[in-house]
Protein backbone atom coordinates (compact mmCIF):
# COMPACT_ATOMS: atom_id res chain seq x y z
CA UNK A 1 0.00 0.00 0.00
CA UNK A 2 1.39 3.76 -0.45
CA UNK A 3 1.02 6.56 1.08
CA UNK A 4 -1.51 7.84 -1.61
CA UNK A 5 -4.31 5.40 -0.70
CA UNK A 6 -4.06 6.38 3.27
CA UNK A 7 -6.46 9.19 3.08
CA UNK A 8 -9.42 7.50 1.69
CA UNK A 9 -9.08 4.92 4.81
CA UNK A 10 -9.19 7.68 7.47
CA UNK A 11 -11.33 10.79 5.93
CA UNK A 12 -8.18 12.33 5.69
CA UNK A 13 -6.76 15.24 4.07
CA UNK A 14 -3.42 15.72 2.26
CA UNK A 15 -1.78 18.60 3.83
CA UNK A 16 1.53 17.98 2.48
CA UNK A 17 1.59 15.41 -0.77
CA UNK A 18 5.36 14.14 -0.57
CA UNK A 19 6.61 11.35 -2.05
CA UNK A 20 2.92 9.93 -1.45
CA UNK A 21 4.00 6.93 -3.99
CA UNK A 22 6.08 5.43 -0.57
CA UNK A 23 5.23 2.37 0.07
CA UNK A 24 4.17 1.92 3.35
CA UNK A 25 4.57 -1.26 5.67
CA UNK A 26 3.34 -0.81 9.36
CA UNK A 27 1.69 1.58 11.44
CA UNK A 28 3.01 3.48 14.79
CA UNK A 29 1.51 5.39 17.28
CA UNK A 30 3.58 7.54 19.68
CA UNK A 31 3.49 11.21 20.91
CA UNK A 32 6.46 11.67 22.58
CA UNK A 33 9.52 12.14 20.63
CA UNK A 34 12.32 11.19 21.99
CA UNK A 35 10.57 7.54 22.11
CA UNK A 36 9.43 8.48 18.21
CA UNK A 37 13.26 8.98 17.13
CA UNK A 38 14.47 5.85 19.05
CA UNK A 39 11.50 2.89 18.22
CA UNK A 40 9.26 3.93 14.97
CA UNK A 41 9.96 1.36 12.59
CA UNK A 42 11.10 3.27 9.05
CA UNK A 43 8.61 2.69 6.44
CA UNK A 44 5.88 3.20 8.62
CA UNK A 45 3.04 4.99 8.90
CA UNK A 46 2.99 7.54 11.70
CA UNK A 47 -0.03 8.70 13.42
CA UNK A 48 0.02 11.01 16.13
CA UNK A 49 -1.26 14.27 17.42
CA UNK A 50 2.00 16.35 17.55
CA UNK A 51 1.96 18.75 14.09
CA UNK A 52 4.84 20.82 14.61
CA UNK A 53 8.18 21.06 13.09
CA UNK A 54 9.95 18.65 15.56
CA UNK A 55 7.79 16.02 14.30
CA UNK A 56 8.39 16.11 10.69
CA UNK A 57 12.29 16.59 11.54
CA UNK A 58 11.96 13.60 13.63
CA UNK A 59 9.84 11.53 10.80
CA UNK A 60 13.28 12.54 9.06
CA UNK A 61 15.27 10.64 11.42
CA UNK A 62 13.07 8.11 11.87
CA UNK A 63 12.96 7.16 8.20
CA UNK A 64 8.58 6.75 8.68
CA UNK A 65 6.65 6.96 5.04
CA UNK A 66 4.17 9.68 6.09
CA UNK A 67 2.74 11.67 9.33
CA UNK A 68 -0.40 11.26 10.10
CA UNK A 69 -2.01 14.02 12.61
CA UNK A 70 -5.16 12.87 14.46
CA UNK A 71 -8.08 14.24 15.80
CA UNK A 72 -8.43 16.69 13.79
CA UNK A 73 -5.54 19.45 14.90
CA UNK A 74 -3.50 21.59 13.05
CA UNK A 75 -0.12 21.15 11.40
CA UNK A 76 2.21 24.34 11.99
CA UNK A 77 2.94 26.59 9.32
CA UNK A 78 6.23 25.55 10.07
CA UNK A 79 6.07 22.10 9.95
CA UNK A 80 4.33 21.77 6.66
CA UNK A 81 7.38 24.02 4.63
CA UNK A 82 9.42 21.84 6.68
CA UNK A 83 7.85 18.60 5.25
CA UNK A 84 7.71 20.23 1.57
CA UNK A 85 11.26 21.08 1.76
CA UNK A 86 12.32 17.03 2.76
CA UNK A 87 9.52 15.67 0.35
CA UNK A 88 7.90 14.42 3.82
CA UNK A 89 3.79 13.44 3.23
CA UNK A 90 1.85 14.73 6.12
CA UNK A 91 -1.65 13.70 6.14
CA UNK A 92 -4.64 14.84 8.75
CA UNK A 93 -7.93 12.65 9.85
CA UNK A 94 -10.60 13.98 12.20
CA UNK A 95 -10.32 10.34 13.66
CA UNK A 96 -8.72 9.44 17.18
CA UNK A 97 -5.15 7.77 16.87
CA UNK A 98 -6.28 4.62 17.35
CA UNK A 99 -9.34 4.54 14.86
CA UNK A 100 -7.06 5.93 12.34
CA UNK A 101 -4.45 3.21 12.89
CA UNK A 102 -7.17 0.37 12.99
CA UNK A 103 -8.22 1.50 9.92
CA UNK A 104 -4.81 1.66 7.92
CA UNK A 105 -3.60 -1.71 9.68
CA UNK A 106 -6.76 -3.94 8.60
CA UNK A 107 -5.50 -2.29 5.22
CA UNK A 108 -2.29 -3.89 5.73
CA UNK A 109 -3.45 -6.95 6.93
CA UNK B 1 14.13 49.43 45.60
CA UNK B 2 15.45 49.40 41.78
CA UNK B 3 14.03 47.59 38.55
CA UNK B 4 15.72 44.71 36.53
CA UNK B 5 13.88 44.38 32.79
CA UNK B 6 14.23 40.78 32.43
CA UNK B 7 14.50 38.12 29.52
CA UNK B 8 15.44 34.49 31.08
CA UNK B 9 14.75 32.35 28.45
CA UNK B 10 17.04 32.28 25.22
CA UNK B 11 18.78 30.13 23.09
CA UNK B 12 22.06 29.82 21.58
CA UNK B 13 23.28 27.91 18.83
CA UNK B 14 23.98 25.17 21.08
CA UNK B 15 20.33 24.47 21.03
CA UNK B 16 19.76 22.66 17.39
CA UNK B 17 16.93 24.67 16.74
CA UNK B 18 18.70 28.17 17.93
CA UNK B 19 19.96 30.61 14.94
CA UNK B 20 23.48 30.60 14.09
CA UNK B 21 23.50 34.16 15.01
CA UNK B 22 22.66 33.36 18.65
CA UNK B 23 26.19 33.57 19.48
CA UNK B 24 27.56 34.32 23.18
CA UNK B 25 28.92 38.46 21.74
CA UNK B 26 25.63 38.52 20.05
CA UNK B 27 23.17 37.34 22.49
CA UNK B 28 25.25 39.75 25.37
CA UNK B 29 24.80 42.98 22.53
CA UNK B 30 21.11 42.57 21.85
CA UNK B 31 20.08 42.04 25.00
CA UNK B 32 22.12 45.45 25.79
CA UNK B 33 21.15 47.20 22.85
CA UNK B 34 18.07 46.17 23.69
CA UNK B 35 18.01 47.94 27.45
CA UNK B 36 18.08 44.36 28.86
CA UNK B 37 19.10 44.08 32.40
CA UNK B 38 19.16 40.38 33.30
CA UNK B 39 19.14 37.64 30.87
CA UNK B 40 19.42 33.78 31.11
CA UNK B 41 20.75 31.27 27.94
CA UNK B 42 18.66 28.10 28.42
CA UNK B 43 19.66 25.45 25.59
CA UNK B 44 18.05 22.59 25.66
CA UNK B 45 19.46 20.00 28.12
CA UNK B 46 22.93 21.84 27.87
CA UNK B 47 24.60 24.67 30.17
CA UNK B 48 27.53 24.21 27.65
CA UNK B 49 27.49 27.73 26.11
CA UNK B 50 26.87 29.73 29.36
CA UNK B 51 30.81 29.89 30.22
CA UNK B 52 31.23 32.04 26.76
CA UNK B 53 28.05 33.95 27.80
CA UNK B 54 29.45 34.53 31.25
CA UNK B 55 32.37 35.99 30.05
CA UNK B 56 30.87 37.92 26.87
CA UNK B 57 28.87 39.70 29.73
CA UNK B 58 31.73 40.57 32.15
CA UNK B 59 32.91 44.30 31.97
CA UNK B 60 28.47 45.13 31.12
CA UNK B 61 25.93 46.17 33.12
CA UNK B 62 23.91 43.14 32.13
CA UNK B 63 24.09 40.71 35.05
CA UNK B 64 24.06 36.66 33.27
CA UNK B 65 22.18 33.99 34.88
CA UNK B 66 23.50 30.65 33.68
CA UNK B 67 20.55 27.86 32.71
CA UNK B 68 19.25 24.89 30.62
CA UNK B 69 15.62 24.13 29.74
CA UNK B 70 15.25 20.50 30.69
CA UNK B 71 13.13 18.62 28.45
CA UNK B 72 11.94 16.36 31.29
CA UNK B 73 10.97 12.60 30.08
CA UNK B 74 7.65 13.49 29.99
CA UNK B 75 8.98 15.83 27.44
CA UNK B 76 8.23 18.88 29.52
CA UNK B 77 10.34 21.93 29.39
CA UNK B 78 11.71 23.21 32.28
CA UNK B 79 13.59 26.37 32.96
CA UNK B 80 16.39 25.97 35.07
CA UNK B 81 18.83 28.42 36.56
CA UNK B 82 21.46 28.44 38.86
CA UNK B 83 23.97 30.72 40.91
CA UNK B 84 26.82 30.01 38.72
CA UNK B 85 28.18 29.14 35.75
CA UNK B 86 30.29 26.01 37.48
CA UNK B 87 26.92 24.82 39.53
CA UNK B 88 25.19 25.13 35.56
CA UNK B 89 27.84 23.04 34.13
CA UNK B 90 27.80 20.73 36.63
CA UNK B 91 23.87 20.19 36.22
CA UNK B 92 24.50 19.90 32.80
CA UNK B 93 26.95 17.02 32.64
CA UNK B 94 25.29 15.25 34.91
CA UNK B 95 21.87 15.71 32.85
CA UNK B 96 23.98 14.89 29.68
CA UNK B 97 24.26 11.11 31.59
CA UNK B 98 20.56 11.05 31.61
CA UNK B 99 20.00 11.61 27.27
CA UNK B 100 19.20 8.67 25.50
CA UNK B 101 22.11 7.96 23.23
CA UNK B 102 20.88 8.97 20.37
CA UNK B 103 23.24 11.09 18.18
CA UNK B 104 22.02 14.35 16.36
CA UNK B 105 21.73 14.59 12.53
CA UNK B 106 22.89 18.15 11.69
CA UNK B 107 20.66 18.27 8.47
CA UNK B 108 17.72 17.03 10.05
CA UNK B 109 17.76 18.99 13.30
CA UNK B 110 20.42 21.47 13.22
CA UNK B 111 24.18 21.89 14.20
CA UNK B 112 24.67 22.02 18.09
CA UNK B 113 27.53 24.52 18.42
CA UNK B 114 29.67 25.41 21.26
CA UNK B 115 31.28 28.39 21.39
CA UNK B 116 34.19 30.36 23.11
CA UNK B 117 33.90 33.87 24.73
CA UNK B 118 35.66 35.32 21.02
CA UNK B 119 32.73 33.65 19.14
CA UNK B 120 34.78 30.71 18.17
CA UNK B 121 32.80 26.87 17.45
CA UNK B 122 35.21 24.88 19.63
CA UNK B 123 33.17 21.87 19.39
CA UNK B 124 29.82 20.36 18.87
CA UNK B 125 27.28 18.35 20.77
CA UNK B 126 27.49 15.19 19.60
CA UNK B 127 24.34 13.76 21.32
CA UNK B 128 21.08 15.34 20.31
CA UNK B 129 19.71 17.79 22.86
CA UNK B 130 16.00 17.67 22.21
CA UNK B 131 15.15 14.32 23.45
CA UNK B 132 13.66 14.18 27.22
CA UNK B 133 16.23 12.88 30.25
CA UNK B 134 15.68 10.15 32.06
CA UNK B 135 14.09 12.33 35.12
CA UNK B 136 10.52 13.33 35.38
CA UNK B 137 9.23 16.61 36.27
CA UNK B 138 8.33 15.61 39.85
CA UNK B 139 12.07 14.51 40.38
CA UNK B 140 13.33 18.01 38.72
CA UNK B 141 12.94 20.24 41.14
CA UNK B 142 14.43 18.79 43.93
CA UNK B 143 17.42 17.72 41.68
CA UNK B 144 17.82 21.36 40.42
CA UNK B 145 17.89 22.73 43.95
CA UNK B 146 20.74 20.47 45.17
CA UNK B 147 22.65 22.27 42.76
CA UNK B 148 21.80 25.58 44.38
CA UNK B 149 18.92 26.08 41.47
CA UNK B 150 15.68 27.45 40.74
CA UNK B 151 12.99 26.17 37.84
CA UNK B 152 10.06 26.64 37.11
CA UNK B 153 7.66 24.77 34.14
CA UNK B 154 8.27 26.83 30.48
CA UNK B 155 5.97 28.55 28.02
CA UNK B 156 2.46 26.54 29.80
CA UNK B 157 0.34 28.25 27.17
CA UNK B 158 2.01 26.61 24.23
CA UNK B 159 0.35 23.59 22.38
CA UNK B 160 3.63 21.42 23.00
CA UNK B 161 6.15 20.68 25.30
CA UNK B 162 4.11 22.50 27.81
CA UNK B 163 3.32 20.97 31.15
CA UNK B 164 -0.34 21.98 30.93
CA UNK B 165 -0.43 19.90 27.74
CA UNK B 166 1.54 17.01 28.76
CA UNK B 167 0.29 16.71 32.43
CA UNK B 168 -3.66 18.99 32.36
CA UNK B 169 -2.26 20.52 35.27
CA UNK B 170 0.50 22.14 37.27
CA UNK B 171 0.59 19.41 40.16
CA UNK B 172 0.99 20.85 43.77
CA UNK B 173 3.84 17.71 44.30
CA UNK B 174 6.48 19.71 41.97
CA UNK B 175 6.24 22.89 44.46
CA UNK B 176 6.72 25.53 41.57
CA UNK B 177 6.58 29.07 42.82
CA UNK B 178 6.67 30.07 39.13
CA UNK B 179 5.37 29.65 35.60
CA UNK B 180 6.23 30.68 32.48
CA UNK B 181 3.76 32.27 29.61
CA UNK B 182 4.86 33.25 26.29
CA UNK B 183 1.84 35.53 26.09
CA UNK B 184 0.94 36.90 29.70
CA UNK B 185 -2.77 38.13 28.13
CA UNK B 186 -3.61 34.62 27.91
CA UNK B 187 -3.42 34.38 31.18
CA UNK B 188 -6.91 34.99 32.45
CA UNK B 189 -8.06 32.71 29.75
CA UNK B 190 -6.24 29.83 31.43
CA UNK B 191 -6.94 30.97 34.88
CA UNK B 192 -10.36 29.23 34.10
CA UNK B 193 -9.18 25.95 33.23
CA UNK B 194 -5.71 25.74 35.34
CA UNK B 195 -6.56 28.05 38.77
CA UNK B 196 -3.37 26.41 40.24
CA UNK B 197 -1.43 29.21 38.12
CA UNK B 198 -3.41 31.69 40.39
CA UNK B 199 -0.49 30.93 42.99
CA UNK B 200 1.94 30.90 40.60
CA UNK B 201 4.52 34.07 39.76
CA UNK B 202 3.68 34.54 36.51
CA UNK B 203 6.70 35.70 34.04
CA UNK B 204 6.96 36.01 30.35
CA UNK B 205 10.58 35.38 28.88
CA UNK B 206 11.02 35.51 24.97
CA UNK B 207 12.22 31.50 24.52
CA UNK B 208 13.95 33.02 21.62
CA UNK B 209 15.43 31.46 19.15
CA UNK B 210 16.67 34.58 17.02
CA UNK B 211 18.44 37.84 17.51
CA UNK B 212 15.26 39.49 16.79
CA UNK B 213 13.31 37.66 19.68
CA UNK B 214 15.01 38.57 22.54
CA UNK B 215 12.50 40.96 24.78
CA UNK B 216 12.15 44.07 24.65
CA UNK B 217 12.42 45.65 28.22
CA UNK B 218 8.97 45.16 29.16
CA UNK B 219 8.83 42.52 31.70
CA UNK B 220 10.79 43.34 35.16
CA UNK B 221 10.91 42.56 38.59
CA UNK B 222 11.53 45.06 42.01
CA UNK B 223 14.73 43.87 43.45
CA UNK B 224 16.84 45.51 46.57
CA UNK B 225 19.39 47.40 44.99
CA UNK B 226 22.36 45.94 46.59
CA UNK B 227 21.12 42.51 44.08
CA UNK B 228 24.44 43.04 41.52
CA UNK B 229 24.85 38.68 41.44
CA UNK B 230 23.70 35.55 39.85
CA UNK B 231 23.60 33.96 43.00
CA UNK B 232 21.59 37.08 45.00
CA UNK B 233 19.01 36.43 41.88
CA UNK B 234 18.16 33.15 41.82
CA UNK B 235 17.75 33.31 45.50
CA UNK B 236 15.33 36.24 44.94
CA UNK B 237 13.74 33.65 42.42
CA UNK B 238 13.01 31.47 45.55
CA UNK B 239 11.41 33.73 47.44
CA UNK B 240 9.07 34.97 44.77
CA UNK B 241 5.77 35.10 45.76
CA UNK B 242 2.20 35.82 44.27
Amino acid sequence: MTVKEIPALIEGTVVVKGDDQREVTGVYCCDMLSQVMGRAPADCAWVTIMGGVNAVAVSALADTACIIVAEGLDVDADAVVKAREQDIPVLRTPLPIFEAAKRIDKALS
Amino acid sequence: MKRLYYDLHIHSCLSPCGDMDMTPCNIVGMARLNGLDVIAVCDHNTAENCPAVQAAAEGTHLLFIPGCEVCTEEEIHVVCLFPDVDAALRFSRMLHEKLPPICNDERAFGRQSIFDSQDQEIGTEPLLLLTGAALSVDELPAVVAQYGGFCFPAHVDRDSFSILVSLGVIPDSCGFTMAELRDKSRLPQLLTTNPELGDKVIVQNSDAHYLQDIAEPEQFFEVPDDLTTAGQFIAFLKGLRV
